[in-house]
């Protein structure tokens, strides 16, 4: 288990009476950067949700760098974690949204301070000074006083990159982070998260940019109806797709 | 444009009505705009429409955090407060206040159920008609506030919370640094409109007596017989303080529309 980054054990979680994982087992290595495919409605988003625990599992388990999330082991029986104690884990986990959900009423800058002032108290100076680092990463230096309403779509996701950065957590993950762009903007956003990644982070990326998960993913899930059809490194699994289900997905988007 | 023709005379000819008129005594609606009776009572109504929003607002909110929140008891006792004092009477809740001592005579601080009190007043001199009016208007308006501010809050998009869940930050935190925010861009308009109404609406405490500027006008007509100069001296007061806080409205929704 040490050797994972983020473990996740047979996770089933359902809504009503539809059964939206049924049994889903990953692990990510450190440093690693898995990229979830599949059909809309097929569990990949709920199955990132499951790991900071915007969902709650139904059974079985999520790791993230050992520490088991959501719940205390307590003689063999889970105990749901207080409040405050799920927002410490939180803190490890970076997220970035479909829809980017940046808070309209903060500038740029201040969205990227928001996470480190309010959570863990940085003073101002220090955390200003990260923002603007982490806004500079990302190619937005110049942006920082803008309010979201004022930046592109692409330009928006950039900063809410910055801002999940600036929690300096363990994984990212990126809930279709480019489905929502202009296909002009989409290149921008994918190399920022190129840089991520070979800047070694751990990421958990659902995505539809096949180009993306051939050059900076490290391994391919397929996901449909609740489980991981086929995995595998991307490149065999995108040229060389070994079930029907696989197939037929690959052929449409590709 | 013959319809603007047709206004602008009518407004004209309404004018030289008014202003001609012999039974309206400019001299007295001159006169009193500036008495110290009136200048009291101007004051008390000021004092009655800016505590009982603050406290009103305080309650609204409040009521609409626990409306919203996962617990049925909570839910249950903010629902039960918003059905009770939308659903009576402004005019019979004052009266009702007012008149709180023929249920409790006496009113303290102590162990409910019957334990011993440690302070205790009796009713008839804790509710003048000044606690009485503030009581009957801050509840009242808490119960319309709290439908405003929950309308308010539901109109943030959920992925805010979301985003600022996935950062780690706390309940209490989100709602104040993240949602509460965003809901004053649709809480701040009809909060305006109820200032402005709660502006008008203190005159009704005149019926408990209540000293605010329609009360001392009416005891100073029933005085001096001067009726409608008084009414006039009254009206203008309230426009003044109605336009004043209209501007203040503006100002306001300007600021919180920041980013929009």
């Amino acid at each position: 288990m040490a050797t994972s980054m983020v473990k996740i054990e047979s996770v089933r979680k359902r809504f009503g009476r539809l059964e939206v994982l049924r049994g889903v087992s990953l692990d990510v290595a450190p440093g690693g950067v898995v990229c979830v495919v599949g059909p809309s409605g097929s569990g990949k988003s709920t199955l990132l949700r499951c790991v900071n625990r915007l969902e709650t599992i139904d059974s079985g388990r999520v790791w993230v760098d050992g520490e088991l999330i959501g719940f205390s082991e307590k003689a063999g029986k889970l105990h749901h974690l207080r409040p405050e104690e799920l927002c410490g884990q939180r803190q490890e986990i970076g997220m970035v949204f479909q829809r980017f959900h940046l808070f309209p009423h903060m500038t740029a800058l201040e969205n990227v301070m928001e996470g480190p002032r309010t959570v863990k108290g940085v003073a101002r100076q220090e955390s200003r000074r990260q923002a603007l680092a982490l806004l500079d990463r990302v190619g937005l230096a110049d942006r920082a006083g803008h309010y979201p309403s004022q930046l592109s779509g692409g330009q928006q996701q950039r900063v809410a990159i910055a801002r999940s950065l600036a929690m300096n957590p363990k994984v990212m993950l990126f809930d279709e982070p480019t489905s929502a762009l202009d296909p002009e903007l989409v290149q921008e956003v994918l190399q920022v998260m190129r840089d991520l990644a070979a800047s070694g982070m751990t990421m958990i990326v659902v995505t539809h940019e096949m180009g993306f998960a051939r050059e900076a993913g490290d391994h391919l899930v397929f996901i449909d109806d609740g489980v991981i059809v086929e995995e595998g490194p991307p490149r065999e699994v995108l040229s060389n797709p070994r079930h029907d289900r696989t197939r037929a997905f690959l052929g449409q988007v590709l | 444009m013959v319809a603007a023709a047709v206004a602008a005379l009518v407004m004209v000819w309404l004018a030289y009505t008014i202003i001609v008129n012999p039974n309206l005594h400019w001299d007295v609606i001159v006169g009193f705009l500036l008495d110290g009776r009136i200048l009291g009572g101007l004051w008390i109504t000021i004092a009655l429409t800016a505590l009982s929003m603050v406290i009103g607002v305080a309650l609204g909110v409040t009521a609409a955090v626990m409306q919203l929140s996962d617990s049925p008891v909570l839910r249950g006792a903010a629902g039960l407060y918003t059905w009770f004092f939308r659903g009576t009477p402004l005019l019979v809740q004052l009266i009702f206040w007012f008149n709180i001592g023929l249920v409790f005579p006496e009113i303290g601080i102590g162990i409910p159920f019957g334990g011993p009190m440690f302070l205790q007043w009796p009713a008839n001199e804790l509710i003048t008609p000044f606690t009485a009016a503030l009581l009957g208007l801050t509840i009242n308006e808490g119960a319309y506030m709290a439908e405003i501010v929950r309308a308010g809050i539901r109109s943030v998009d959920p992925g805010q919370r979301e985003a600022a869940e996935s950062l780690g930050m706390r309940h209490r935190q989100i709602l104040r640094r993240i949602v509460l925010p965003q809901a004053m861009r649709v809480i701040i308009p009809p909060t305006g409109n109820q200032f402005i109404s709660m502006l008008k609406t203190t005159s009704m405490v005149s019926v408990i007596s209540g000293a605010e500027l329609l009360t001392v006008s009416q005891r100073i007509y029933l005085d001096n017989f001067e009726v409608i100069a008084l009414l006039v001296v009254a009206s203008t007061w309230y426009l003044l303080l109605t336009s004043v806080a209209t501007v203040g409205q503006r100002f306001l929704e300007r600021r919180f529309s920041r980013g929009h």
